[in-house]
């Protein structure tokens, strides 16, 4: 539309109308083919760890929970295997979703949009309930019928409708109930749901995201990837000349004609394209577009218009891929007569393959080599420092001992700092007094009251660094950490 | 209401509602019937309001409403929950002698937790936040204790209180050796000074150390030791070390003598529950200059 128009020859029709699209009912057709199998292989893959992950045990000693991945809210800790996180650990979280969000920038320049199509819960789970729907009240041009049938309603087509949305619910349901085994141990708690003697908490749960499966993949479907996600309009902005996407390749199918009448004009010679119109791309696909319009924001490149084109493409006796994985680049080198070529190496690639693996070796480094025992200090502030009769300084500090390991320790404390420091722990008769020893349990922390005495005369400074060496004297390791030694 | 379908604008197709201002008439453009019908639902549900929940004030009191809801006996069911779920650990802390509760770390930590909310009710207005006192009132951090920094000390100190006229107070004050005419006025000034030398203060020109030990011995010792040293059992501080009350310079030490000391502390027993004061007494031990 660069043509510029006077306003005054607008007729109201061009610029009355509703902002507002009603949606259009989509009904994909079933196809078979590579990217269908790949499609089931990952939905399974997919919904399978999903739902059995949480069953998966692990050792972890006595006392400690036995589920491989468990977020134990209560106690603030979550297990990864044999990875055991502490609330104060959570920028390790940070650094997975860095990656996480690298990577998939990495795929959209690569493959496109290899998320959306495949990997997405939004596409998994919706493929699922159409696989459901199709099974059960037939495919495309049966659903189609039916929805439009002015008939009234016979008790087969009511029980179709019933038996559909069961399926679904119990599909929803189960995916609530796998997410709650995900904050509780899983057989206990299965236990407990069915006896229905679980938390009123699960069951909440469970009711949210059983009513959240059932309407996102049930009814809005394509609408979620359309107008809800923002990775549409953020992939459009990272995506390259170079990232394979799903396209049409419009060198190969323009112009677009019948099987006869394109033998005919091949016949004598003429250039025509391999495209027959038959729509059964459009038919295939979730999101109810045609392809062949070029990119568009709402294909979620789930590859099914490939298979369907291909299997059409084999019927007529044409070359597969017609539509496939494909760029603008190529199609142009295509169309002047040169040889395609992919590059999947290239500067955006690297560079975000470089970021991937810095950040996953940072993580893993820190996550390797993090210490078990750690120690906080908190001066008193109310009072900083308290004179004693004989004229010395006592200053007080909350110390924090932070044992993560799954063995209790037994921890020396040493003060470093002023001159002639005494140290006690409240509540605490140690046999050294002058190096409290203290017992801190596997995976806990204690807080310690320490207070530190140094005579007056020895440290003149007003405030004096002073640094707190816990030492498990049984293996060896060690932290530390500083705060200040103050005069009134 | 008046019927407008008769009048119609000619421009815009839409009914008037007869008001005319020069030739301009106001068209009839009504609230939505979905708006005025939610508006009338909200006047009758609030009249549901009326009847569940306390609303019309009475003479005397005001109407309870169908179910009696209060939000005063809201708190009431709350505080008691609180105490159900305290009930065990706080009836622990209430059996628990003084000595058992600094062994067992658990209620230690209890002790401490609950101590450092009451004190902050109930002793900080004196004393401080931080237990650092300020003149006239001791500060509970360091070691200085007028009647004894053991647990069980300090313990029967916030129970019975200072001079609170409590039948189990603890007595005993610094008499006003000037106003009761007892010393001149050169005398105080000479114990003033030989108090100052006990801690190894300066003092003023002209000062005779035999006058003030021979005053001191005389008057002061009988409390305070003839050292100086203090005694505990009357509540007479230690006049020796670091740490003063009502301030170590001439002046005060001169008001001290002179008008005499008096503080008082109230009797906690009988306010407070008796586990409440053992945590207390706990918490005032844990600061750290507990014997």
């Amino acid at each position: 539309m660069n043509k510029t128009v006077n306003p005054n020859e607008l007729k109201p029709a061009d610029d009355v109308g509703p902002l507002y699209a009603a949606r259009k009912k989509v009904y994909p057709q079933s196809v078979s083919g590579t990217f269908r199998r790949i499609k089931w292989g990952l939905m399974a893959f997919c919904l399978g760890v999903y739902y059995f992950l949480p069953f998966v045990r692990w050792n972890r000693g006595l006392g400690a929970p036995s589920q491989a991945v468990l977020i134990d809210l209560p106690n603030s800790r979550f297990y990864f295997f044999f990875i055991e996180l502490w609330p104060q650990e959570v920028y390790y979280f940070t650094g997975l979703l860095i990656v996480a969000a690298v990577a998939l920038f990495l795929m959209n320049s690569i493959g496109g949009r290899i998320w959306c199509g495949y990997l997405c819960p939004q596409t998994v789970w919706t493929d699922l309930f159409y696989a459901v729907e199709r099974l059960i009240e037939g495919d495309r041009r049966e659903r189609m019928k039916k929805d439009k049938s002015s008939d009234p309603m016979k008790l087969e087509r009511i029980s179709e409708i019933v038996l559909k949305h069961s399926i679904w619910l119990m599909i929803a349901w189960w995916t609530g109930g796998a997410w709650v085994l995900y904050f509780n141990d899983a057989p206990t708690l299965v236990k407990e749901l069915v006896t229905f003697q679980g938390p009123m908490l699960a069951y909440i749960w469970i009711g949210i995201l059983t009513a959240t499966t059932y309407l996102l993949a049930g009814f809005m479907r394509e609408q979620v990837c359309t107008y809800m996600c923002p990775w549409p309009r953020i992939q459009a902005a990272l995506t390259d000349e170079w990232a394979l996407n799903v396209t049409y390749r419009y060198d190969r199918g323009e112009k677009r004609t019948s099987v006869k009448k394109a033998a005919e004009l091949r016949a004598l010679g003429q250039q025509v394209g391999d495209c027959v119109d038959c729509y059964q791309c459009v038919a295939v696909c979730p999101t109810g577009i045609d392809i062949r319009n070029g990119p568009q924001m709402e294909c979620i490149q789930c590859g099914l218009c490939i298979d369907a084109c291909d299997n059409v493409m084999t019927k007529i006796g044409r070359p597969k891929r017609l539509i496939g994985y494909d760029n603008d680049i190529n199609i142009h080198r295509r169309q002047a007569g040169k040889a395609p070529i992919y590059r999947i190496v290239r500067p955006r690639t690297v560079v975000y393959s470089a970021i991937i693996a810095a950040v996953g070796g940072f993580m893993i480094y820190t996550l390797a080599t993090r210490s078990l025992l750690d120690v906080n200090v908190l001066h008193d502030r109310n009072p900083v420092a308290v004179k004693l009769s004989d004229g010395s300084i006592r200053n007080a500090y909350t110390v924090r001992l932070l044992n993560k390991s799954g063995y209790d320790r037994v921890i020396a404390i040493d003060v470093e700092g002023p001159v002639n420091p005494t140290m006690h722990v409240v509540g605490i008769d140690s046999v050294t007094p002058d190096r409290p020893i203290i017992v801190i349990p596997r995976d806990a922390t204690s807080e310690l009251r320490l207070l530190v005495t140094a005579p007056a005369e020895n440290n003149p400074e007003k405030s004096i660094p002073v640094r707190f060496h816990v030492m498990d004297i049984g293996l060896g390791v060690a932290a530390s950490a500083t705060d200040n030694f103050v005069a009134p | 209401m008046t019927d407008h379908s008769s009048d119609i604008d000619s421009v815009s197709g839409k009914s008037t509602t007869g008001h005319e201002w020069d030739g301009i008439k106001e068209l009839n453009t009504p609230l939505p019937r979905w708006w005025v019908i939610t508006f009338y639902l909200t006047i009758v549900w609030s009249i549901g309001y009326w009847i569940v929940y306390p609303a019309w004030p009475l003479i005397q009191s005001n109407t309870t409403g169908l179910f009696g809801y209060s939000s005063r006996a809201d708190v009431a069911v709350e505080l008691a929950n609180l105490e159900k779920i305290r009930g065990d650990k706080m009836a622990a802390l209430g059996t628990a002698s003084l000595a058992d509760i600094q062994k067992d770390p658990a209620l230690l930590a209890l002790a401490r937790a609950k101590g450092k909310t009451v004190f902050g009710d109930n002793c900080a207005p004196c004393h401080g936040t931080g237990a650092t006192g300020s003149k006239g009132y001791p500060n509970l951090n360091d070691d200085e204790w007028l009647w004894g920094g053991s647990l069980d000390q300090i313990m029967q100190t916030i129970q019975f209180g200072v001079r609170s006229g409590h039948a189990k107070t603890h007595e005993g004050q610094m008499l006003a050796f000037g106003k009761d005419g007892v010393l001149k006025g050169d005398e105080i000034v000479t114990a003033a000074n030989y108090v100052r030398s006990l801690s190894g203060l300066s003092t003023r020109n002209g000062y005779d150390a035999a006058k003030g030990q021979k005053i001191f011995a005389e008057n002061c010792a009988a409390c305070h030791g003839d050292a100086g040293k203090g005694n505990q059992e009357m509540g007479a501080p230690d006049l020796t070390d670091k740490i003063w009350l009502y301030g170590s310079d001439e002046a005060s030490l001169i008001e001290t003598i002179g008008q005499g000391r008096a503080g008082v502390m109230p009797a906690w027993e009988g306010r407070l529950d008796p586990a409440t004061i053992k945590a207390m007494a706990v918490y005032v031990h844990s600061l750290g200059g507990g014997k």
